[in-house]
C-alpha cells in the first residue's frame, strides 16, 4: 500500500474510525496493533546485537453478503445493491482481508479488502458479527471503556538494570572461565478492534523474556535459565547467574548414559515445551475429520475420554494471575478453528482438559454450531495444573530414587500426527538424580515421545509456576506448568552435542 | 533496469530523503559506520481446505531500519514511519542504544571492508508479479487442484496453499553504496490426506514442488509440471496407506534431492555459519561441531562430497545482488573433497577472524530487524554430467531404502544428531524399487552420515530445493534459502519405526 499522508502515524483509534467510515461493504472489522519493542542480545561475554523498534499493523476485514442477489457483484451504486435477506454472517457472506504496516493509506486498504470480498465465495466460517450489547452473553460493550487510551510503549530503559548487571556478570565470567550468552527482550502490544456493528475494544499486552546460557570455555558444559516476565521488575540477573553457576558446578561430574527409556523429571519449562504443541494440536475439526491424535477411531473425537490417571487440568484463562491476556478475540486471519467473523468474541476461562479428561477442542462459532458444541477460541495463555499439588521441583527431585532431571527441550518437531509423536533434543542440562540428589551431568539425548503419553505416564506433579518454553516461548511465553515425573521416557539416541 | 521505487512500490514516499536523513544524522552523531534499509514486502497467502477457502492474507510490510557503529558499539533502531524526521530520530535512538550497551561490550565492533558499489539495481528473474494476480485467481487455481485430488476415492481431505512474496529493498551506507533490489518468490503446496477409520490412523502425501525464486508463472507450470505431479498423488497416497510398516534397522539409503536438500540445510548449512561455530548463537540456534579451529582439517564427509555456498544461483531463494551489509553476491567453497574449507560470513565475523572480506551472508527478514549472518544457497555438487542416475544409485544399493520428499526434521544444537522423515520411503530389493514403506524415519550423526556417502548422482538428478522459513536469531527471523543437490547413496544408515517409537 502506498501512503497518502506525510509518512507520520495517526492515533490508532483514528485509523480504526477512518477505515470503518470508508467501508462500503455490508460489514467491516478493523484491527490496529501498535507494537513497541526493545532487546539486547549477548554472547561470548559481550553484547552482540540490540534493537528498538516501533511497528504498527493494520488489518481490514470486509464482509459482503453473497453475490447473486445483487446483480452478480456489479459495482456498488448509491443506496446499495440488492442483497440477500438476513444479516452478515447469517446469510451467505464472503470475506476479504487486507493488511499493511506503518502509515497506511486507509482508503486503499479498505478498497483492497472489498475487492477481494467481491470475488470470494461465501465463507465457511460465517457467523453473525458480534454486537457490543448482544443477546446470550455475547455482549462485549463493557470492555470498551479504555478504547480512547493511547498505545503503551516500552523503552530500552526497561532493560537498563539487566544490561548493567550483565556488564558485571561478564567480568566474573571471564575470571571464572565461563562464557555467557543470552537475550533480554521487552515489548508491549496495544491492540484496537473496531467493527461496523459498534464493537470497540482495546487490549494492552506487555511481554518479556530473559534467557541466560552459561558455557564452560571448553564448551563441554552448558546450562540455561529462562523466564517470562511482563515488566522485568521481577528479573534479577544475580539470581539467574547463581542458578547457572550452580548447575555448571553439577556438571563437573559427568556420567555417560546410553539411549533407552528412563524415568525423567521435566521441570516446568520442559513441561511447557511439550504442552504448547499439544494444545496447538487441539483442533476440533481436525479431530472430527480423523486427522489428529484427538480423533476417536469411531469417527468422533476423544472429548470425554481420559488422557491421564492423574486429574490434570489444562486451561486458558484471561484472568489467570500473572499471566493475564486478551479477554476477547482479535484476529486478522481465519484458520481451521479461528474466524475473522468472531472478532470481539469474549474469551473466558476455557478448560481443555479437566479431571484428566479431554474437555473440549478449539472451534470457531460456525464450526461449533455445525458440530453442536460450544465455540472455544484460542486463549493467550496455557496452564497445566494438578489440583492439590503443593510440592516444588526440588520436592520432586527429593522424592526420586533414580531419574534424569532435564532442563529444557529443543528442536521439537512432529514425527507422527496420528500419535502426536514429537522428536527433539534435551539441551543445556541433563542431570542424574539418585536417592533425592543430583549426582552428575549426563550426555544429551534425542527423544521420541508424545505429550499425550507424557500425561498418561506422569506419576507425580509439583505445583504449577510460571514457565518459559525455550522452544515455543517466542510465540507463547505465558504458561504456568508443573514439574512432572514421567516413567519410561523414550531417549531414542545419544546426542554428543553440549 | 528501473528501480523499485521508480516503479512506484514506495508510493511516492520520499525514500531518497529518508535514507539521506538517517545517514546524515548518524554521521553528525559521530558514527563510523551506518547502513539504512527501507523495505516494502508484499506477502500473499491463500489456503484451502477440501477445496474451500480457509485463510487469506494479503499483507504489505513497510519500514525503515538503521544500524550504526558508534565508538565501537553497535545500535539498531527501526520504525514504520518513512519520513526524514523519523529517520533522523532513528539515528538518535540507535546511537542511544549503542551508548547504553557499551558498558557490556567485550571488544569494539569491527566490520570487514567492502568496496563501495555506487548506485546499483538488481531484480530476481520472474515473469508475473504474484502481487498483481488477484487472490480470487489464486483461489481458483487451488480449487482446481484440490478438486482433482478430491475426485479420487483414496483421498479424504485436501489442503492446498500458496505463499508468494515480493520483497523490495533500498539499502544505503555511509561508504556510498546504494542498492535497490527486488526479490520474488513463491511456494504452492498441495497435500492429500487419507483416513483409515478402521485403524484410527491417517496418512498424507504432499507435492514435492520446491519453493523457488520465480513469479506466478511457476504456479502456471513454468519450471514444474503440476499436472503430472498432481495426477500421481492419489495413487501414491493409496499405496502409502496400504504399505507395510518399516522394520527398524540399518539400511543403505538412496536419498532423492526432494529430501536431501533439508538434510544438507540442517547438517551442513547451519553447521558452517561462522557465528554459530564461534558461539554467537549459543543461547538460541546453537553452536556447531565444526569449530573454527578445524577449518581446512575437519573430515566432514567422503571424498565425493563437495559443497558450495552461493548467492548467485538462478531462482535460488537466498540469491541477491547485494546482502544487507552492502556486500556483493558471491560463490564460495564450504566442503571440498570431504574437507571443511569455508564458512558463511558477515562483515563482523569476517573482521573478527582474519578474513579480508565478507562472503555476503548478512540478511534481515524485515526492515524492523537487524541483519544477522544468514544462510547462502548451500548446495551439494553433482557428479559430472555422465554421473549415475537415481536408478543406477538404487541398483548400486542392492537392498535398501529410497527416500523422497521432506517432512519432519530435527537436529541438535551442535548439528551432530539428526532425524528426518519423508513423504515416501520405498524398499529397494535387488537394485529396484519394490513398493512403499510407512512409519520410517532416518537418524544419524552428521560426519558419520556424510562419511557414508558413497556416490552422488549426475547433473540429470540435480534439483534446487529449499524453504521459505529457516529460523535463526533473537528476536526470531525467518529467511528463504535454496539447496541444490543430486540424488545420493549412503551406506548403513539407521532407520526407525515411528509407530513403535511412540509406544512404551
Amino acid at each position: 500500500m502506498s501512503s497518502s499522508g506525510e509518512g507520520r502515524l495517526e492515533p490508532p483509534q483514528t485509523v480504526v474510525e477512518r477505515a470503518l467510515a470508508a467501508s462500503r461493504s455490508d460489514g467491516c472489522a478493523v484491527l490496529v496493533e501498535e507494537i513497541s519493542q526493545a532487546e539486547v542480545r549477548f554472547a561470548n561475554n559481550t553484547t552482540t546485537t540490540n534493537g528498538v523498534r516501533r511497528d504498527r499493523r493494520v488489518v481490514v476485514v470486509s464482509f459482503r453478503l453473497a453475490a447473486g442477489q445483487d446483480g452478480a457483484g456489479g459495482p456498488m451504486k448509491a443506496g446499495g445493491p440488492m442483497k440477500a435477506s438476513g444479516a452478515v454472517g447469517e446469510a451467505p457472506t464472503s470475506v476479504g482481508v487486507a493488511s499493511a504496516s506503518g502509515v497506511v493509506d486507509v482508503e486503499e486498504l479498505v478498497r483492497a479488502s472489498e475487492s477481494e470480498a467481491q470475488r470470494a465465495a461465501p465463507a465457511e466460517d460465517a457467523a453473525p458479527l458480534l454486537e457490543p450489547h448482544g443477546p446470550d452473553g455475547t455482549g462485549v460493550g463493557a470492555a470498551a471503556a479504555d478504547f480512547d487510551e493511547p498505545a503503551e510503549l516500552t523503552s530500552p530503559a526497561v532493560l537498563d538494570r539487566v544490561v548493567g548487571g550483565l556488564g558485571d556478570a561478564f567480568g566474573r565470567a571471564r575470571d571464572a572461565g565461563r562464557l555467557l550468552a543470552g537475550f533480554a527482550t521487552h515489548g508491549v502490544g496495544s491492540a484496537y478492534l473496531g467493527t461496523s456493528t459498534g464493537v470497540r475494544l482495546r487490549h494492552v499486552q506487555p511481554a518479556g523474556t530473559m534467557e541466560l546460557v552459561a558455557r564452560s570455555t571448553d564448551g563441554k558444559r552448558s546450562v540455561w535459565a529462562g523466564a517470562g516476565t511482563d515488566s522485568f521488575l521481577d528479573i534479577d540477573i544475580a539470581e539467574f547467574e547463581r542458578r547457572v553457576v550452580e548447575r555448571l558446578g553439577w556438571a563437573e561430574r559427568r556420567v555417560e548414559l546410553p539411549a533407552g527409556r528412563y524415568e525423567v523429571i521435566l521441570p516446568p519449562d520442559a513441561t511447557a515445551d511439550l504442552m504448547v504443541p499439544m494444545s496447538e494440536a487441539m483442533s476440533g475439526r481436525d479431530a472430527e475429520e480423523g486427522q489428529s491424535a484427538f480423533a476417536a477411531p469411531d469417527g468422533g473425537t476423544k472429548v470425554g475420554q481420559s488422557l491421564s490417571p492423574l486429574p490434570f487440568e489444562l486451561r486458558g484463562d484471561p484472568t489467570e494471575r500473572g499471566l493475564e491476556c486478551a479477554p476477547f478475540l482479535a484476529t486478522g486471519a481465519s484458520g481451521t478453528d479461528v474466524s475473522v467473523f468472531d472478532n470481539g468474541l469474549p474469551i473466558r476461562l476455557t478448560k481443555w482438559i479437566s479431571q484428566g479428561r479431554l474437555e473440549r477442542l478449539r472451534y470457531h462459532r460456525a464450526g461449533a454450531a455445525r458440530s453442536g458444541v460450544e465455540a472455544a477460541a484460542p486463549v493467550g495463555n496455557l496452564v497445566l495444573e494438578l489440583p492439590g499439588a503443593t510440592g516444588s521441583l526440588n520436592d520432586v527431585v527429593a522424592n526420586t530414587e533414580r531419574a534424569l532431571l532435564l532442563t529444557c527441550l529443543w528442536y521439537i518437531r512432529e514425527v507422527d500426527p496420528v500419535t502426536l509423536l514429537l522428536t527433539g533434543l534435551t539441551r543445556d542440562g541433563v542431570y542424574l538424580v539418585e536417592n533425592g540428589e543430583v549426582v552428575g551431568a549426563v550426555n544429551n539425548f534425542r527423544f521420541n515421545e508424545s505429550p499425550l503419553e507424557v500425561l498418561a505416564r506422569a506419576t507425580e506433579a509439583s505445583r504449577s509456576v510460571r514457565a518459559l518454553s525455550r522452544e515455543w516461548g517466542e510465540w507463547q511465553n505465558r504458561t504456568a506448568m508443573p514439574a512432572l515425573r514421567v516413567a519410561d521416557f523414550n531417549m531414542s539416541s545419544v546426542s554428543p552435542a553440549t | 533496469m528501473s528501480s523499485p521505487h521508480e516503479r512506484g512500490e514506495f508510493g511516492g514516499l520520499p525514500v531518497a530523503d529518508v535514507r539521506s536523513a538517517a545517514l546524515e544524522r548518524a554521521q553528525q552523531l559521530g558514527c563510523r559506520h551506518a547502513e539504512v534499509r527501507i523495505e516494502h514486502i508484499r506477502s500473499q497467502f491463500v489456503s484451502l481446505r477440501d477445496g474451500r477457502v480457509e485463510t487469506t492474507v494479503d499483507d504489505t510490510e513497510i519500514g525503515v531500519g538503521l544500524r550504526v557503529v558508534h565508538d565501537g558499539s553497535i545500535g539498531f533502531a527501526a520504525g514504520v514511519e518513512v519520513h526524514p524526521h523519523a529517520a533522523a530520530h532513528l539515528a538518535e535512538e540507535a546511537v542511544g542504544l549503542a551508548r547504553a550497551t557499551a558498558g557490556a561490550l567485550g571488544r569494539p565492533v569491527e566490520l570487514a571492508a567492502e568496496p563501495p558499489h555506487g548506485h546499483d539495481y538488481w531484480v530476481s528473474p520472474y515473469e508475473v508479479d504474484p502481487g498483481e494476480v488477484a487472490q480470487a485467481d489464486k483461489v481458483a487455481l487451488l480449487e482446481d487442484w484440490s478438486g482433482r485430488l478430491l475426485a479420487s476415492p483414496s483421498v479424504d481431505h485436501v489442503a492446498a496453499r500458496v505463499l508468494a512474496v515480493v520483497e523490495d529493498k533500498i539499502y544505503a551506507d555511509l561508504a556510498g553504496t546504494v542498492t535497490e533490489q527486488r526479490r520474488v518468490r513463491i511456494h504452492p503446496v498441495v497435500e492429500a490426506i487419507g483416513v483409515d477409520r478402521s485403524t484410527g490412523t491417517f496418512e498424507s502425501m504432499r507435492t514435492l514442488a520446491p519453493p523457488v525464486g520465480r513469479g506466478w508463472e511457476y504456479a502456471m507450470g513454468e519450471g514444474w509440471d503440476w499436472d503430472a505431479e498432481l495426477a500421481q498423488v492419489p495413487d501414491l497416497l493409496a499405496e502409502k496407506m496400504a504399505a507395510p510398516s518399516v522394520e527398524a534397522g540399518t539400511y543403505d539409503l538412496v536419498i532423492d534431492p526432494s529430501n536431501l536438500w533439508l538434510t544438507i540445510h540442517e547438517s551442513v548449512g547451519h553447521a558452517t555459519e561462522l557465528d554459530r561455530a564461534l558461539g554467537y548463537e549459543a543461547a538460541y540456534a546453537g553452536t556447531s561441531f565444526a569449530t573454527f579451529d578445524q577449518l581446512g582439517r575437519l573430515k566432514y564427509g567422503s571424498e565425493v562430497m563437495h559443497v558450495t555456498g552461493d548467492r548467485t544461483a538462478p531462482h535460488g531463494l537466498a540469491t541477491v545482488g547485494y546482502d544487507d551489509e552492502g556486500v556483493e553476491a558471491q560463490s564460495f567453497d564450504i566442503v571440498r573433497d570431504g574437507v571443511l574449507v569455508g564458512y558463511q560470513l558477515d562483515r563482523r565475523m569476517a573482521a573478527d577472524n582474519g578474513f579480508a572480506r565478507s562472503n555476503g551472508c548478512a540478511f534481515a527478514d524485515s526492515p524492523l530487524h537487524v541483519p544477522i549472518q544468514r544462510m547462502a544457497n548451500v548446495s551439494l555438487a553433482p557428479a559430472p554430467a555422465e554421473g549415475p542416475t537415481t536408478d543406477e544409485l538404487c541398483s548400486a544399493a542392492g537392498r535398501g531404502i529410497y527416500v523422497m520428499g521432506d517432512k519432519s526434521w530435527s537436529i541438535d544444537m551442535q548439528r551432530h544428531n539428526f532425524q528426518f522423515t519423508g513423504q515416501r520411503f520405498y524398499r529397494i530389493e535387488g537394485g529396484r524399487l519394490a513398493g512403499q514403506l510407512k512409519d520410517a524415519a532416518y537418524q544419524a550423526q552428521t560426519t558419520e552420515f556424510w562419511g557414508s556417502l558413497e556416490a552422488v548422482g549426475g547433473t540429470s538428478t540435480y534439483v534446487l530445493g529449499g524453504a521459505f522459513n529457516c529460523g535463526k536469531g533473537q528476536p526470531g527471523q525467518v529467511a528463504p534459502v535454496s539447496h541444490g543437490c543430486p540424488s545420493a547413496l549412503f551406506r548403513g544408515i539407521r532407520i526407525l519405526n515411528a509407530r513403535s517409537e511412540a509406544g512404551p
